[in-house]
Parts: C-alpha cells; structure tokens; sequence
C-alpha cells in the first residue's frame, strides 16, 4: 500500500492538473463564443454569395467555364482543414480518419491522389505520410482571415486550371452543436451548376424570379465570382472548424476536469483509510505497551 | 416607407450597413451608378471605389473594394471583400499602403512579373479610395 506522503503528493499533483484543465476549458469556452460569433457573420455572405452563384449558373452554358469543367478524374486532391492546436479530444484525429478514408477509397479506384492542408495538426500527420502535399498552411486557425483562405483557393483553382489535379474536394469539421462535430467532406472544384442551385438559397421569399440587368453580362460576371466562391467556401470551412476546434477542447477539458475530480475523490478515500489504519496502529501499540507494563 | 429603398453592406467579417436609404451610388465595373428606390432588378460586380448613401439628407460614404451589388424588389444588397464608413478608416494604415504599393509599383515599373504590377495597382486603388473617403468627412 502507498504511504500517505505518496498519496498526498498524488493528490496535490492531481489538484494542479484539475486546475489547467478547468482554465483551459474557460478559455475554450471564451474563444467559443469568438469563433462563433465570427462564423455567423459570415454566413449572410455566403448565404447571399451562394444565391446568386446558384441564378447565375442556371443561366450559362457550363462548358463555357474552366472552372465548371468537368474531367476524368485521374488525379483527386483533397483539402484537408483542422486545427492547428491539439488538446481538443478526438477532433483532429476524426479528420484525419476520415481524409485517409477518402485517399484509400480514391487509390483502389485507381486514381492518384494528393493534399492540402490548412491548420499544423494536419499538416504534421500528413507530412509524414507517403501522399504529394500541394497546399500547406498553418497558424492561421487563431484568428482565421480571408487572406489565407484565398492563398488556398488560389492555389486550388491552379493546380486544377493546370490539369495536375482534376477535382479538389474540401473536408472540415462542421460545426453541428457544441457536443457534435462532424468531419465534412464538400467538392470544391470543379464547381457544378447543380450543387449550386440547390445549395444554401438566399433568405428571401420565393417568388417570380425577377429578371434582372447584369452588368457586366451573366458570363462575366460568373467568371469574375467563381473564384470568389472558391474562396469564400475554403472560408467558411475555416470559420466552422476553428469554431468546432473550440467546442471540442471545451467538450475534451470538461471530461478531464470531471476525470480529475473523480481521481481526487477516490484518493482522498485511500488517503483518510491509510490515516486511520495507521493511527490504529498507533493506538494498538501503546494499549499493547501499557497492558506490558501493567504485567 | 414606399419610397425608400433597404441597403444592407455585408462583408465577410461583418454586416457593415442595414438601413433604409433614399440613394445609394455604388462603383460598379461599367461605371458609377445610382439606385433609388423601385429600381429594376440589377445585378452588377463592383470595382474599388467610394459608394455613398442618401437616408434623409445625409450623406454616407463608404470605401468599398471587390464584389458584387444585387437589386430585387427594393433591397438593395452590397456584397464587398471590404467595405468601411468613412469614419471607420483607419488614415494611418491607408497611407501606409499606398506609400508601400506606390513603392511596389515603381519596383515593378523597373522591370518585374506582370502580376506583382497588378496587385500594386489594386492595392494603391484601395489605399486611394480609403484616403479620399475619410478625407472627405474631416
């Protein structure tokens, strides 16, 4: 049986952890609300981006644009985005999972495969593995910003415009409530006119559609956004999973503080049982003395 | 309430503007253009520029650059990579980008890619415009 000393000393080392811990859940939780906050921002923009992208690709001929082109796939890349701090449960390493998934799948089709990554846990799983890296940003899911997201995209729409790569497709964790997040996978590009026009409509009522004046024509206006949208979509991605990141660490925090405090329960237990067996002992000694004496 | 017309400015970061305006002019790619309220539906891209917007009789300037404006059934709707009113400008980081893309151009007027020329010019256009938007104001 362990001494008191070595229990004590176990408890107040326990003690201090509980305390990280908790702090650390603290600012999640207070980083949660940022990251929260910043992604319902943006989500009028995208919502409102994605409508119109979605009326103007009814109206074109999709061969017109590279970015819609449709290819053979021989090559498949997939974006991969995850945080770039670890501590947040299983969060990552679901990514991770489900991204290896995917290239398992690709490579039995045959295809050959490649990656990107934003966010350092992702890029330090994969940099280790035998897979071509096209896209690797880190230290940027802190405070995600639109510059990073369009380096990605622009990266992207290159390798796809230059015919290395035939589709991209983006996996993130989406944000589904503050227990639950779950590992997305979304093609990116090539854009399909489909995707668009039954993705997220635009908040406003439906009714006849009016018709409108573009300017310049639908055309170029569509390759002007199309980009954009890439963008905006690599953005949003970033947004929910810095926010899932957060939730995650808050959800991941909370169970080693409760872990920490059962810990402590139990030891405290042995703790005050080994302190009386002792004193026990103690008393049995000097009854056992006196009885000597008494002879 | 008829005859006014509901603006609403979103970037990414926030929803900078949601008022209703008697006119609103925005820098469209074909040119400069106004909209009043009852105008026909228009959807227009939008280069780097000053916008501004009537709300009864006083005047709002804001700074925008990149993006799209969207006219249906009186709402008006500026989709912009950055819009900022011209209070809101921060004057020391603007001159500090056009002294840094005024320095970048005359590196590239030197003898560079074409592509760092472009993005020098964008970034001058945008430092420019914020200039003058807040200028304007004090």
């Amino acid at each position: 049986m362990a001494s008191l000393k070595d229990i004590q000393l176990k408890i107040t080392g326990i003690k201090k952890t509980e305390q990280i811990t908790k702090a650390m859940n603290m600012v999640a939780a207070a980083k949660f609300r940022g990251a929260q906050e910043r992604m319902e921002e943006f989500r009028p923009y995208a919502g409102k981006f994605a409508g119109v992208m979605g009326q103007l690709a009814g109206m074109v001929d999709p061969n017109a644009f590279p970015l819609m082109e449709e290819r053979d796939v021989k090559k498949s890349m997939i974006l991969v985005v995850t945080s770039d701090r670890g501590l947040c449960g299983a969060f990552n390493a679901n990514i991770i999972a489900t991204a290896e998934k995917f290239l398992a799948e690709k490579r039995s089709e045959g295809k050959e495969v490649a990656i990107g990554c934003i966010g350092k846990k992702g890029y330090q799983y994969f940099s280790k593995q035998d897979v071509e890296m096209v896209i690797d940003i880190t230290d940027c899911m802190a405070r995600v910003q639109m510059v990073d997201a369009k380096a990605a995209g622009k990266e992207c729409i290159r390798v796809f415009l230059d015919g290395q790569i035939d589709e991209v497709h983006l996996l993130y964790g989406r944000f589904v409530n503050v227990v639950t997040q779950k590992p997305t996978l979304k093609k990116l590009i090539p854009i399909s006119a489909a995707d668009l026009s039954e993705g997220e409509p635009a908040e406003e009522e439906s009714g006849p559609k009016p018709t409108y004046i573009y300017e310049p024509d639908p055309e170029e206006i569509l390759s002007i956004l199309m980009p954009m949208f890439v963008n905006v979509q690599i953005m949003a991605a970033m947004l929910e999973t810095a926010c899932s990141e957060q939730a995650a660490r808050m959800t991941a925090m909370d169970n080693a503080s409760r872990a920490c405090a059962d810990m402590i329960h139990e030891l405290t237990l042995a703790y005050n049982k080994a302190r009386q067996a002792s004193i026990t002992a103690e008393l049995m000694d000097i009854v056992g003395g006196a009885e000597a004496l008494k002879g | 309430m008829a005859n006014k017309l509901n603006l609403e400015v979103v970037t990414p970061t926030k929803l900078v503007v949601s008022d209703e305006v008697d006119l609103c002019t925005v820098p469209g790619t074909e040119g400069v253009f106004g909209v009043m309220a009852n105008h026909a539906p228009i959807l227009s891209t939008l280069t780097i520029g000053e916008m501004h917007y009537d709300k009864d009789g006083n005047i709002v300037r804001l700074a925008v650059s990149g993006g799209f404006v969207e006219v249906s059934s009186n709402r008006m709707t500026v989709l912009a990579e950055a819009a900022e009113i011209s209070e809101e400008i921060d004057v020391d980081r603007a001159l500090k980008a056009k002294e840094r893309a005024e320095k970048r151009l005359q590196e590239a007027l030197s003898g560079r890619e074409e592509i760092d020329m472009a993005r020098a010019k964008a970034a001058l256009a945008r430092a420019l415009t914020r200039l003058k938007v807040a200028g304007k104001m004090s």
